[in-house]
């Protein structure tokens, strides 16, 4: 009984518990560089230095603000809703890392494979606006709720664009696994025309215009510039983070910066062929997938991070104009194309 | 019984329990909170019957979308509390018998093919075993192959009520400054500059 006990439950749980660890050390320290190539590329742009005096070139300045934010006082406002005030960092924190429990960063390398992974990261990032709405409520203040309304109206209108392009996607894989997703992109247009697999078989290629659309959705789902009006300094002070600080601000920066990693893990995975290699050649198909994913992953985050330093923050009716009347019916019409495309020359699988 | 069987007590109970709060909470913003914590422990009942596609639209569709509209309409509303909670009392017998009515239903539903052997049979068609077919595939045959027709049906019935509604919401205000986004672009400088020669000490 206690054999078989162990057998089954014991070290299969054992084993998860360790494979989720190791994930969330190395997510959080690259989410710490993230961070701070964050500031380095923003102050670039604008002919500054960034962070340059915790340890040689500043590396270590994510892990100094750390300690800053855990070592201050938390103010709670006399007039908060206590629970759900300190209920909401830990709420956007543990969906935005929870979601890493499907993501394949190499083929098998995933804690969770399950066979509706793309509905799984679908599901768990379009739950990410409750702790934004949560901390702008529980604040009991004007603009923490303001941030918050807004933010509800704009994370659920990017989640329909965003939606559709998974949906333009899965057409053409006809699967909802993230494994299959990457593995359907070794043979695409480039296979087609007779080269050999290489970059060109991806995603991107094909469905140029979602990848476009998934990008900019993607910078509106979290609430990044030029579309941080929940968060918009110049109106709102810090909008749903103004009463917070300390601890519970770390956990609402923390999470914002792990939604934005899991951002870029995805667009790597729909659009730009995951752990594969971007030419098959010996040398280069010899280096580990990991390498390839992570990589693929900085370079979606360089984008996100320019995007930040020079383009000027959007007006919310712009914003909401973007989504409902520029990005949905485009989307709705590229699915529409896929599926007759497919169809009629039968290319889907 | 084993793993199985604690997380079907967890999830069932825990979306007991909330449902319960649901309705005793007095604060009605957190009511709509523990309406999500009973919709996301309804998906872990979904997941363990095997059901991962419902699980999932069930999060995406009700906790990401309607229950954030709940949330945003109940902060936005300045509810008196206590006046709505006034009635609770005297409205109790009618919810009570709604809520025999659905219990005597789905015990008739559910438990029909006990009383009735003959009916058992008659009902939904063979479903394919999971490890067969999964069951996105099955929904997508029985939705978009089996009974195309009454799905677009249904498709056009709520596309009439979307129009429907936003006809009878829609009004039309004068002295509304709007943005028009296709005229600003098309805009050039022939059609909004105009180059003056201004002659010294005369003026325009």
């Amino acid at each position: 009984m206690m054999d078989g006990f162990f057998a089954t439950y014991a070290w299969p749980a054992l084993i998860i518990l360790g494979q989720s660890l190791l994930l969330l050390v190395a997510l959080l320290v690259f989410i710490a560089y993230v961070l701070y190539a964050d500031r380095k590329i923003w102050a670039a742009v604008q002919m500054r230095r960034g962070p340059n005096v915790v340890g040689p070139w500043g590396l270590l300045q994510s892990f100094a603000d750390l300690l800053k934010f855990v070592l201050k006082e938390p103010v709670i406002p006399s007039g908060a809703n206590k629970g759900i005030f300190l209920l909401a960092p830990l709420v956007s924190v543990t969906l935005a890392l929870a979601a890493w429990a499907v993501i394949p960063i190499n083929e098998n390398w995933a804690i969770a494979s399950i066979n509706v992974g793309i509905l799984y990261v679908f599901a768990i990032s379009s739950l990410e606006v409750y702790g934004v709405i949560m901390g702008g409520w529980a604040s009991n203040s004007k603009y923490p709720f303001l941030g918050a309304l807004r933010s509800a109206a704009q994370m659920v209108s990017y989640e329909v664009s965003i939606g559709f392009v998974i949906v333009t996607v899965l057409l053409c894989v006809g699967s909802l696994s993230l494994t299959d997703i990457v593995l359907s992109q070794r043979d695409g247009l480039g296979t087609m025309v007779g080269l050999p697999n290489s970059f060109l078989d991806w995603h991107w290629l094909a469905l140029f215009p979602m990848f476009i659309i998934f990008f900019i959705s993607a910078l509106a789902e979290t609430n990044r510039p030029p579309f941080d009006l929940p968060e918009a300094e110049s109106e709102l002070v810090a909008g749903f983070m103004v009463e917070y600080g300390s601890t519970p601000y770390m956990m609402f920066m923390l999470g914002e910066y792990a939604a934005i990693v899991l951002m870029c893990a995805l667009t790597t995975i729909l659009f730009l062929g995951g752990w594969l290699p971007p030419v098959d050649f010996w040398l280069i198909s010899w280096v580990p997938g990991v390498v390839w994913f992570v990589l693929k992953m900085c370079m979606v985050f360089f984008m996100f991070a320019m995007v930040k330093a020079f383009v000027p923050r959007y007006r919310y009716d712009q914003l909401m104009r973007l989504g409902w009347k520029v990005f949905l019916p485009i989307s709705l019409a590229m699915v529409v194309i896929t599926a007759f495309v497919l169809k009629l020359t039968g290319w889907s699988a | 019984m084993g793993l199985q069987a604690v997380f079907f007590y967890l999830f069932a109970f825990v979306a007991v329990a909330s449902a319960f709060m649901v309705i005793s909470a007095r604060n009605p913003v957190h009511s709509v909170l523990f309406l999500i914590l009973t919709f996301f422990n309804s998906a872990g009942l979904f997941l363990l019957t095997g059901a991962e596609f419902l699980a999932m639209i069930l999060l995406v569709v009700y906790v990401g979308a309607v229950a954030v509209l709940f949330l945003f309409v109940v902060m936005m509303l300045d509810v008196d509390f206590t006046q709505l909670r006034s009635g609770v009392l005297e409205y109790a017998p009618i919810g009570a018998l709604v809520g025999l009515i659905l219990a005597a239903e789905l015990i008739i539903v559910l438990g029909g093919a006990t009383f009735a052997p003959e009916i058992a049979g008659s009902g939904a068609m063979a479903i394919p075993p999971l490890t067969e077919r999964q069951n996105t595939q099955a929904l997508g045959d029985v939705l978009y192959t089996d009974f195309i027709y009454f799905f677009q049906i249904a498709g056009l019935i709520l596309l009439v009520a979307m129009i429907g509604a936003i006809v009878l919401t829609l009004r039309q205000r004068d002295n509304v400054k709007r943005q028009d986004i296709a005229a600003q672009v098309a805009r050039g400088p022939a059609n909004s500059i105009e180059v003056v020669k201004v002659k010294p000490g005369q003026g325009v």
